[in-house]
């Protein structure tokens, strides 16, 4: 039992780092904007795919610091060109505008890299167990996810709090009028947070790639989690990404672990039915089978009691 | 601004004189072309979406099929061409409901289908439904690849052929294949959380629980279909079980994801699978699922039977060189379908249905393959491949690797009953 509970956390740990990366981006891009952007997973599988062909001709690690600069640069020019324009039509319009992005960018890859599963490895420097607990590996791959998510926090965290951009950045989240008297130029401020929570994305689908497999339904596969940990997180909260994040890995990874369900609940409470009671899919149904729709059960809670977020400040 | 205008007002009677020429046109090449109109064959699988892979790599195999032996030698019956029509169904039930309202709308009367035997399910349920109300623009259901039993059994169809093995047939010879494995002294069967999933982890059970009794089975577990980002949890409770062996009818990226997952945990233990193979699957598996993973399938994998069969692959090849000949059986079904609609000189699928009842077929690999008249299931021999890089003539996702077959039981040995009680409309 304990072995399953070590690598569970292990396991939930690396998703939930993973998570992270994305979430980072795209509360930034929130708070900045003001509005929630629905291509941000695509951009997670774009990052994927374009290291994918980097890493056939000069290989993976060309791949890990080119395929998220491009990807990066790819989202700042969509700011610049694209949603800066949209801009001027109120929010509803960018929303619409980063949904059919999502779209765009899932039939391009598609368009491009053909609809079958690309053969994405990890790197053969990193293809060794890291260490093997009660028989199990867990890989140096893996490994160095986690290294690069919480390396990515640490940054993130410095460069928002410490750093005298991270401050004109936040100053600009809450006062963007009055910092843009002070002489910064904020259209460049917007452009750059997007470009940067593209790039995170892009680096995200980079080192996820090989291990998630890269494949057309990726992006759709996070997706819609990510906007979950972001509201449970708080709309624009950094700290409360990562906080959610985490749990929502930890959770899932756990009810995956666990072998409990309604049967056993109700043999606790010395309840039994029949096997062809009509609401026998019920009375079976267990932890590991439901363990995908907990996150959403989680963002409903967290907004009946804490409609906020976790560490949202913002009340709308 | 005022030149464009007078150019409109010129234009409504030249608008109206070119309208009457080309209604003209229409007429007379409608005329002329009638006797050449194509047959009309629709294909509804998934082609955007998570598993768009299979339902692209399906269409391909199927276009293929149909010029390859028909529309480049002339058509069918004398000058018919065949004309493939794809659907787009994205592999979900209400999809299929929309896609076959369109079939029908444009007059097409048979309908390939193979992803998902939920949605074959919807499909078969809503054919029926059509059909009873519709004499005179049935509608027939090739079956090509969705295993569930039920199709042939409980929910058979007069309208509903399947020309892959049943879930149930395949997992007979499989389990066989494992009993005799003295090795293997627990399991652990994991698989998506839908009707196909479910009939393989039932069956699987029972047929062990039969044929090894002191095989355990130490899990028995079930995910949502295209919705796990990451297996290894999943892995770690298998490490933890001890499980000697893994069943599974995972498919698409589900299916590599959790091979990849079980290799990437170091766990040195066989993954029986259905559809471990192709579409990138085989590429991305490579020398970590060597000799591990194999496959329970109908037909023969490397050594190909004939040389017309390999002739086949190589020219699908030439014209296709990122796709593989996954599916055999889309050929054969094809073939089939065609047979009959020679046969009767009929492109009614009610002619082609009873054409098709018990009809004995010789495949392009030299294996007389039955149709069964009592529940339109198809046999034919089924092989388990593994996944390897040795003697492999034909690779999959041109990476090396490929399937060779390793065991091999004759159509006879495949047989089972069926509980299907068919009742044949009134003509």
């Amino acid at each position: 039992m304990l072995e399953v509970f070590i690598f569970a956390t292990l396991n939930g740990l690396v998703t939930g780092l993973l998570l992270f990366m994305l979430a980072s981006g795209l509360t930034l891009i929130f708070s900045m904007m003001g509005v929630l952007n629905f291509a941000h997973a695509s951009f997670y599988m774009l990052g994927a795919y374009v290291a994918y062909s980097i890493s056939l001709y000069f290989g993976f690690w060309t791949g890990l610091i080119v395929a998220p600069l491009i990807v990066g640069l790819l989202g700042a020019l969509i700011e610049r060109y694209g949603l800066r324009r949209v801009h001027q039509s109120g929010h509803v319009a960018e929303l619409v505008f980063t949904f059919g992005l999502a779209f765009l960018i899932e039939e391009a890859v598609q368009f491009f890299w053909g609809r079958d599963t690309k053969n994405y490895q990890t790197p053969d420097l990193l293809d060794f167990p890291l260490f093997t607990l009660f028989g199990q590996e867990f890989s140096a791959y893996r490994g160095f996810m986690m290294t690069i998510s919480i390396g990515i926090f640490i940054a993130l965290y410095y460069v928002l709090t410490k750093s005298r951009v991270g401050i004109i950045i936040q100053a600009a989240i809450t006062h963007p009028q009055t910092v843009a008297n002070l002489g910064h130029n904020v259209p460049l401020i917007f452009m750059g947070v997007f470009g940067v929570g593209t790039a995170l994305a892009g680096l995200a689908g980079v080192i996820a790639g090989p291990v998630l497999t890269t494949f057309p339904g990726m992006a759709t596969v996070l997706g819609s989690i990510v906007f979950v940990i972001v509201v449970i997180g708080g709309l624009g909260s950094l700290a409360g990404a990562f906080i959610a994040s985490l749990m929502i890995g930890l959770l899932q990874s756990y009810a995956i672990a666990s072998d409990v369900g309604m049967p056993d609940l109700l043999n606790l409470l010395g309840i039994s039915f029949a096997r062809d009671h009509p609401l026998n899919d019920l009375w079976t149904i267990n932890l590991p089978q439901i363990a995908p729709v907990l996150p959403f059960l989680l963002l409903v809670l967290v907004l009946i009691f804490r409609p906020t977020g976790l560490l949202g400040k913002r009340e709308e | 601004m005022r030149n464009f205008q007078a150019l409109i007002v010129i234009s409504q009677p030249i608008r109206k004189l070119l309208t009457t020429l080309s209604l003209v046109c229409t007429l007379s090449l409608g005329s002329l072309s009638i006797a050449q109109e194509p047959v009309r064959i629709a294909f509804m699988d998934p082609l955007s979406g998570t598993f768009a892979s299979i339902g692209n790599t399906g269409l391909k195999i199927l276009q293929f099929s149909a010029d390859y032996y028909y529309n480049s030698r002339g058509g069918i019956l004398g000058g018919r061409m065949i004309e493939i029509v794809p659907l787009d169904n994205k592999q979900s039930p209400n999809e299929t409901q929309l896609q076959f309202r369109r079939a029908v709308s444009d007059d097409i009367q048979i309908i390939f289908q193979g992803n998902s035997s939920a949605v074959a399910n919807t499909l078969n349920q809503t054919i029926s439904r059509h059909n009873r109300r519709n004499p005179g623009q049935e509608v027939l259901q090739i079956n090509y690849s969705a295993v569930d039993p039920i199709l042939t059994e409980d929910n058979c169809s007069f309208w509903h052929f399947r020309f892959d093995a049943h879930a149930n047939m395949k997992l007979n010879i499989l389990t066989d294949y494992i009993a005799a494995d003295p090795d293997i002294k627990s399991m652990y069967i994991i698989g998506q959380d839908y009707s196909f999933g479910q009939v393989v982890s039932d069956t699987s059970i029972e047929l062990l629980k039969q044929k090894r009794p002191d095989i355990e089975i130490v899990g028995n577990e079930f995910h949502p279909i295209g919705q796990v980002k990451d297996f290894t949890p999943y892995v770690t409770k298998i490490v933890s079980s001890g499980a000697d062996a893994v069943i599974t009818g995972n498919f698409g990226a589900d299916m590599v994801s959790l091979a990849r997952s079980i290799i990437d945990s170091g766990l040195d233990i066989p993954i029986y699978t259905f559809y471990a193979a192709y579409d990138g699957i085989t590429a991305t598996l490579g020398e970590g699922g060597k000799n591990r993973i194999r496959l329970i399938h109908n037909g023969v994998a490397n050594p190909l039977p004939s040389e017309e069969r390999k002739q086949f692959n190589r020219d699908f090849k030439a014209e296709n060189p990122n796709f593989d000949v996954t599916q055999p059986r889309i050929l054969n079904a094809l073939q089939m379908v065609v047979t009959a609609i020679e046969q009767t000189q009929s492109t009614d699928p009610y002619d082609i249905a009873v054409a098709l009842e018990d009809m004995r077929f010789t495949t392009i690999g030299g294996e007389e393959i039955w149709m069964r008249g009592d529940d339109h299931q198809i046999f034919q021999s089924l092989s388990i491949s593994v996944h390897t890089d040795e003697d492999i003539e034909f690779d999959a996702d041109n990476s090396g690797w490929g399937l060779r077959t390793e065991y091999q039981v004759p159509k006879e040995d495949t047989i089972v009953e069926s509980s299907c009680q068919m009742r044949p409309p009134r003509r």
